[in-house]
């Protein structure tokens, strides 16, 4: 039960994925100027993230390793990653209209989430069973929301504040993120 | 047109106006991961630019084949294996900076200055442009976290390459090689890029006047 209590804790905040392994930067900058979009674009990747933890770890272990195949790993992981996330659009399409037009435009950007596929490498590295990947996938992919509905709360603030012109923008985006990350250290030593 | 420009016109601009890292914004998860160290911006910048340029090649090489619906599929292939090969060469010749970049490596495969230019160059222009592209953008990123690198190394640890440069009594400010520092530098590398352009854009603005 430890194990699982400290994989929670470390993947959502000790660890946290933007905050300190710099996975999921580009929509960790790209999608954080509203609240609304990054609450969106956070649901969608943890969606994601949760399956393709599961689905790597059943390809991992029922078809490359057997195969003796790992050399493959990357192309293997990144080919399931790809084809989940058409799935998960054409599943959400159907099901949902709703659902699928608030996601829409984000669901075809999470291939190239390296928060995803780092997530499938880091379970295949320090060898995870399959419900530690999961819970991993999960709430790595939690902490990554985490950090950017904070962050896209402070840009909504941030765009009102008279900032000067040359820090306008990214510069401004990443010195904030920096002090974000500041503020995630401190939650260095809970495991 | 881009395909009517040539060769060194598409690297400068690749190297300097499109900078992918100062301009595009593209590839950020290894600018700011792995750039503690100079000898590391170095080798993660031209392992991205090998499978940028291959890539590039190969796509722009495969742009009448590829039918256009399954083309972000096919992109992910190609650049995937180029990148299972780079980490295997790495791997074999290069095991301690192997070690340093780690799962990093494998993240090349979605380093999105790889994918946007897959998607807007190399799948509409010839061969020969493609090649520019892919040599002119994966410089222009090895010399952006090469410079970020090098910054980082030299207040972090108080060398340059390895190599001492700070006084003995210089204290080497950790946070720099933590992720607080990598944000905040580049932050501050992008304004310094901003307030040259800007001012660069306010000198030519300024001569047209003169001349006019």
């Amino acid at each position: 039960m430890n194990t699982y209590l400290a994989i929670i804790v470390g993947s959502l905040l000790v660890n946290n994925f933007v905050m300190n392994k710099f996975l999921g930067i580009c929509p960790f900058l790209g999608v954080s100027k509203k609240f609304d979009t990054a609450l969106g674009m956070g649901m969608a990747v943890t969606f994601v993230m949760t399956l393709a933890s599961l689905i790597a770890w059943v390809v991992e272990h029922f078809v490359l390793v057997p195969l003796d195949l790992m050399y493959m790993r990357t192309i293997a992981f990144i080919l399931v990653i790809a084809v989940l996330v058409q799935m998960v659009e054409m599943a959400i399409k159907k099901l949902s209209q709703s659902l699928y037009q608030a996601l829409g435009v984000y669901l075809p950007l999470i291939t190239t989430n390296c928060a995803v596929l780092g997530v499938a490498i880091l379970n295949s590295d320090t060898v995870y069973n399959l419900a530690e990947s999961t819970l991993n996938g999960c709430f790595a992919a939690l902490g990554f929301t985490l950090a950017l509905v904070l962050f896209a709360c402070i840009r909504e603030r941030l765009a009102l504040a008279p900032m000067p012109k040359w820090m306008d923008g990214f510069p401004g985006a990443l010195i904030t993120a920096g002090l974000m990350a500041v503020a995630f250290a401190g939650f260095g030593g809970l495991i | 047109m881009a395909d009517k420009k040539g060769f060194l016109p598409i690297l400068f601009n690749g190297l300097i106006t499109e900078n992918p890292t100062f301009t595009l914004m593209l590839g950020m998860c290894p600018t700011l991961a792995i750039t503690t160290a100079g000898m590391n911006g170095v080798g993660m910048g031209l392992a991205t630019t090998v499978v940028l340029v291959c890539s590039n090649l190969f796509v722009s090489l495969l742009r009448n084949v590829i039918p256009e619906k399954v083309r972000i599929p096919s992109f992910i292939v190609v650049i995937a294996s180029f990148v299972t090969i780079v980490e295997m060469l790495m791997k074999a010749y290069l095991p301690d900076l192997y070690s340093a970049l780690g799962m990093y490596i494998s993240l090349i495969v979605v380093n999105c200055i790889i994918f946007a230019r897959a998607e807007a160059f190399a799948f509409k222009n010839p061969p020969v442009a493609a090649l520019a592209d892919g040599i002119g953008m994966g410089l222009g990123f090895t010399a952006a976290i090469t410079i970020l690198s090098c910054i980082r190394e030299l207040f972090g640890s108080g060398t340059i390459f390895g190599a001492q440069v700070m006084p003995a009594s210089f204290q080497p400010m950790g946070i720099m090689l933590n992720v607080p520092g990598g944000f905040v530098t580049l932050g501050l590398l992008l304004a310094l890029v901003n307030g040259i352009k800007a001012a660069a854009a306010r000198r030519s603005a300024a001569r047209k006047e003169e001349l006019a």
